[in-house]
């Protein structure tokens, strides 16, 4: 990897909201030379004062040549966010930098079987390597858990709740924590071992582990994969989301 | 500077308290590790320096605590652009760990309990400016902020203060670690804003 390339101005071209307090931007960034999923990007925010402002968001799919698109999550009071997913307007500059990142990476030409682990926004750098495969037509199995708090949190919930074709192969679950959907067969609970035991990959396909999202979520999945006996060395992990104490 | 963008204010600047380039300030202690925490029982714990000719100093977890501490207060700089400023830690002193060894070496690689390793130059590591801390804000360091022990450089981007460290190998040539080898920095200043290679 070399971001050397440093800053690029990039320009908001769609937008498209996933839920109440999450938004998909799209943008097209002139240049870009593509990316892995689970990379991501820095973005730099520029005030009239000078005064400047950073953060990072995973790559939630594949690059459409120039256009890439990132999926925001508001956090209340965030300094960022609530610019990103509520100010930024259709034609509006932004500088980009990246992609950055070469270990949460999931690489197409890598055989191990993967599995997904994700905790509430934590998905949108998990759905980047479920769309990789896609686009690749892949054929490596993947199973991919998405832990989140009820069916209005869902994101991508049209892909995920209707895979196609190219889907065959990529198994996705669905647990909710707060509220299940009504006939769910599994009561609204926090993710379990017992739950990553029933819907991932036994530790003997040694598949590669992916877990994304809060740093209690991911604490304990992590936690969870490695009681089930998957190698730690297997399990790559990435917290966003409100910091742990 | 950059290009403006239209209708960005960003928060009321805190007056007084300088942040290295693009970093803001975080009142709670974020987590970031590439992996499971591991969990390192005390009786089985190990610190050891390895020199470049092989000759290898081990402390247990009751001869590192049996040795002089430090208290420090210092600021904490994450490459993902949290800034925590006046942190409280205990911990050995690498001066105290290092002042037995015997070596020409300029470089180090930390390696820690489950696979993480980070280069260094090894005078970053002398003079005042390292530890290996096992105390936080009066506490035992727990173990998903690094404990049971971890290596503190604050003047680098926090990446280079591996958690859970296991030990030091003096190099005399510098080797890219874990984060260095996907792209990061290969000194990592936050004052000079050096995030990934080529900054
Ligand atoms: C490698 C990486 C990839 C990331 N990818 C994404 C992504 O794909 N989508 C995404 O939405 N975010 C992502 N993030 C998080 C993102 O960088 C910001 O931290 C987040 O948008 C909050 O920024 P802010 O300026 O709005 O809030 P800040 O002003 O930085 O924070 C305000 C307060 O909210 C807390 N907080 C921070 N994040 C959250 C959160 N997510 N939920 C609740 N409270 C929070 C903070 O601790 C703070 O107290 C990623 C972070 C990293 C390091």
């Amino acid at each position: 990897m070399n971001v050397a390339a440093g800053w690029r101005v990039a320009r908001l071209v769609g937008v498209h909201d996933e839920t109440a307090t999450a938004r998909t931007l799209v943008l097209d960034v002139p240049g870009w030379p593509g990316h892995l999923g689970g990379q991501h990007v820095d973005l730099q925010l520029t005030a009239e004062d000078g005064y400047q402002a950073q953060r990072s968001y995973s790559l939630a799919a594949p690059a459409k040549g120039d256009r890439i698109e990132l999926t925001v999550q508001r956090v209340p009071d965030g300094e960022v966010s609530p610019y990103l997913t509520e100010v930024l307007t259709i034609g509006d500059p932004i500088e980009v930098r990246g992609p950055v990142g070469g270990w949460f990476v999931w690489r197409p030409a890598d055989p191990a079987p993967v599995l997904l682990l994700a905790g509430g926004a934590g998905i949108v750098p998990l759905m980047a390597m479920v769309r990789a495969r896609r686009a690749e037509a892949s054929r490596t199995p993947f199973r991919l858990i998405y832990s989140l708090r009820t069916p209005g949190d869902l994101y991508y919930g049209e892909e995920l709740r209707r895979p196609g074709p190219g889907d065959a192969g990529a198994d996705a679950t669905l647990l909710y924590t707060r509220t299940a959907p009504p006939g769910s067969p599994r009561p609204s609970r926090r993710l379990s071992t017992e739950d990553v035991e029933r819907y991932g990959w036994p530790p003997d396909f040694e598949p590669t582990c992916y877990v994304c999202g809060p740093t209690g979520f991911v604490e304990a999945a992590a936690d969870m994969l490695t009681k089930l006996g998957h190698d730690p060395r297997r399990v790559r992990t990435e917290r966003f989301g409100p910091s742990g104490g | 500077m950059g290009i403006v963008s239209p209708g960005f204010r960003g928060r009321p600047r805190s007056k007084g308290v300088e942040l290295p380039p693009g970093q803001y300030l975080v009142e709670d202690f974020p987590v970031l590790s590439a992996g499971p925490t591991p969990r390192v029982p005390l009786d089985r714990w190990e610190f050891s320096v390895t020199t470049e000719s092989g000759e290898t100093h081990r402390w247990s977890w009751a001869e590192l605590l049996a040795l002089p501490s430090e208290r420090m207060t210092v600021d904490l700089h994450c490459v993902t652009r949290w800034s925590k400023l006046r942190t409280p830690w205990q911990g050995v002193s690498l001066d105290t760990l290092l002042a037995g060894v015997e070596t020409a070496a300029d470089f180090v690689m930390a390696d820690s309990y489950g696979g993480y390793t980070t280069n260094l130059p090894l005078q970053d590591l002398r003079n005042g400016q390292a530890w290996i801390a096992y105390r936080y804000d009066g506490k035992d360091l727990s173990a998903e902020h690094g404990g049971p022990a971890r290596l503190l450089v604050p003047h680098l981007y926090l990446w280079k203060s591996a958690k859970w460290v296991r030990g030091l190998r003096l190099l005399t040539q510098d080797e890219p670690g874990f984060w260095e080898s996907a792209g990061y920095h290969d000194y990592g200043d936050p004052w000079r804003e050096q995030r990934y290679q080529g900054d």
